[in-house]
């Protein structure tokens, strides 16, 4: 501390030739990081009449405060050079690039996620009764202590005799590691946003109805003309997602526009064929029609008689009934009947 | 709002010619300016084209409905007519049942038309043809399929169905949500 102080007067001496060393002002300084910060407001006028001066002795006004704060820190001497003990860095520098995403889970993580499973620790090693002996739970000495273990495997009741016990389980064992190492594949290109070729339809014994539905959409537009002159079934769907796929299909598209003079004329010719599509002979209808002559003759025939009854009965007081005549040669419908 | 494919409009047509026979080119045939079918979100609205050119400068997935709905495709296709439609059809229906004053409230309530309660039935009215149903004072109450000719329905149980329900005034409080 003495040699500061001997510097420091000396320099305060020699500093009375030079420029003076003390500035008052309002600047936050952060030592730390050796930033000052000077947020006053720039004075416009000496700004646009001289920049390079205003602006050069505003720095070193700036540094000038930034470096009296230096010398009142605690210095120490190593090495022949004083050393200022920086304080803590107050200053945050924000970071140049984003934050880095977290991993995405895996499709087991998200399961266990929803489900709330929790992963248990278990012990490395663990105590066989048939051995005696501590086992690993994997690696060194683990195959081996299997092997020593299943130096005999029990042939199943309803198992093929001439069947190799040991040649199945080393089967199903590397069948396991493949299909642990597709499922690894399948998360990471999940998590890089790859897209995973896809591989022709499997069999038709696992094939969903969606699959076979794509498969009959895909066939159908593989002939020379892309499917145009394929027949197609009265209430067919074309599958959908499968335009990769499938040759000569393009995305689907809107209907274009067209007037509505157009779109009336178009709509008057399907209203037309609709209407004349209707059968010929409608049997029904016929149908309905011949039971309702019958009802009608025989109501008349009623009446007939029933007027001969009453004429003898009463003389004739009652009106007949005459309305369910029916009416021939007029159109069908809209009309009332009580 | 898109226009409807041909299959679409064929269905729609088809329909429509069920309840109100060759009348629906009085549909599309306007004195009063060209009237078109939109679709929108599998609904069908009929829709001046004057209404439309307006509501097409809405994003389709912001509208909600724009002229009178007709009815809805189904998953599989098909077109059901809504209530919605009524006061388009009912001046051109072909077949119409009246509806005792006792048995009006039974439809409204969703139920089919038994033979007590048939006031008057349309001559000719076919098995299965799509019908109006009126009030007795001739109110249009909403839509029906005859289950039995007029002929038919003459000699039929007075508890035997005579018009299967489709669609009826009464919608418009029990299920205002699904209409539109």
């Amino acid at each position: 501390m003495d040699v500061v102080k001997t510097i420091l007067e000396k320099s305060a001496k020699e500093a009375e030739k030079y420029k003076s060393v003390e500035v008052n002002k309002l600047v936050s300084i952060d030592l730390g990081a050796l930033l000052a910060e000077d947020l006053n407001p720039l004075d416009p006028g000496a700004l646009r009449s001289s920049t390079n001066d205003y602006l050069l002795n505003l720095t070193r006004d700036n540094t000038q405060l930034l470096f009296n704060q230096i010398w009142e820190l605690p210095t120490e001497r190593i090495d022949e050079a004083i050393v200022a003990k920086l304080p803590k860095q107050k200053f945050c520098l924000p970071r140049f690039k984003p934050v880095p995403r977290p991993r995405p889970l895996t499709k087991w993580e998200q399961f266990a996620k929803a489900k709330g499973i929790v992963k248990k620790k278990k012990s490395k090693l663990s105590w066989d009764e048939q051995l005696q002996k501590w086992i690993p739970l994997y690696g060194f000495k683990r195959s081996a202590a299997l092997k020593e273990k299943d130096w005999l495997i029990e042939v199943p009741q309803n198992a093929d005799p001439l069947e190799d016990q040991f040649a199945k389980k080393v089967e199903a064992k590397s069948e396991k590691v493949a299909k642990n190492e597709l499922q690894r594949l399948r998360n990471v290109a999940k998590a890089k946003n790859v897209k995973v070729p896809r591989f022709g339809l499997t069999n038709p014994e696992v094939s969903s109805a969606k699959d076979l539905q794509a498969a009959v959409t895909v066939a159908k537009s593989s002939t020379a003309s892309l499917g145009k002159f394929q027949d197609k079934l009265p209430k067919e769907k074309e599958a959908r997602g499968v335009a990769a796929i499938t040759p000569g299909a393009t995305r689907k598209r809107k209907l274009p526009p067209i007037s509505g003079q157009n779109e009336k004329n178009q709509n008057l010719n399907l209203v037309d064929e609709v209407l004349n599509k209707r059968p010929k002979i409608n049997i029904e209808k016929a149908v309905a029609r011949q039971i309702n002559d019958e009802q009608a003759q025989r109501s008349d025939e009623k009446n007939r008689t029933g007027r001969k009854k009453g004429l003898r009965k009463s003389g004739g007081g009652k009106k007949p009934k005459n309305t369910n005549r029916p009416r021939k040669g007029k159109a069908a419908g809209g009309r009332k009947r009580r | 709002m898109k226009r409807l494919s041909e299959e679409r409009t064929k269905t729609l047509f088809e329909k429509l010619a069920k309840y109100i026979g060759p009348n629906v080119k009085l549909l599309i045939e306007r004195p009063d300016g060209i009237y078109c079918f939109r679709e929108q979100k599998d609904r069908v609205y009929y829709i001046s084209e004057k209404i439309l050119k307006l509501a097409e400068t809405l994003p389709p997935n912001q509208l909600i409905s724009a002229g009178t709905c007709f009815g809805k495709f189904t998953k599989s296709n098909k077109f059901r007519l809504h209530i919605t439609a009524l006061s388009y059809l009912a001046p051109y229906a072909q077949c119409k049942v009246w509806l005792k004053p006792s048995a009006e409230q039974q439809f409204l309530y969703g139920n089919h038309v038994s033979k007590a309660g048939l006031g008057r039935i349309s001559e000719n009215t076919e098995k299965y043809q799509g019908v109006l149903v009126y009030s007795m004072s001739d109110l249009p109450l909403g839509f029906g399929v005859a289950a039995r000719s007029t002929a038919e329905c003459k000699h039929a149980d007075p508890l035997a169905p005579v018009c299967f329900h489709q669609a009826d005034i009464g919608e418009y409080i029990r299920s205002e949500e699904d209409l539109l």
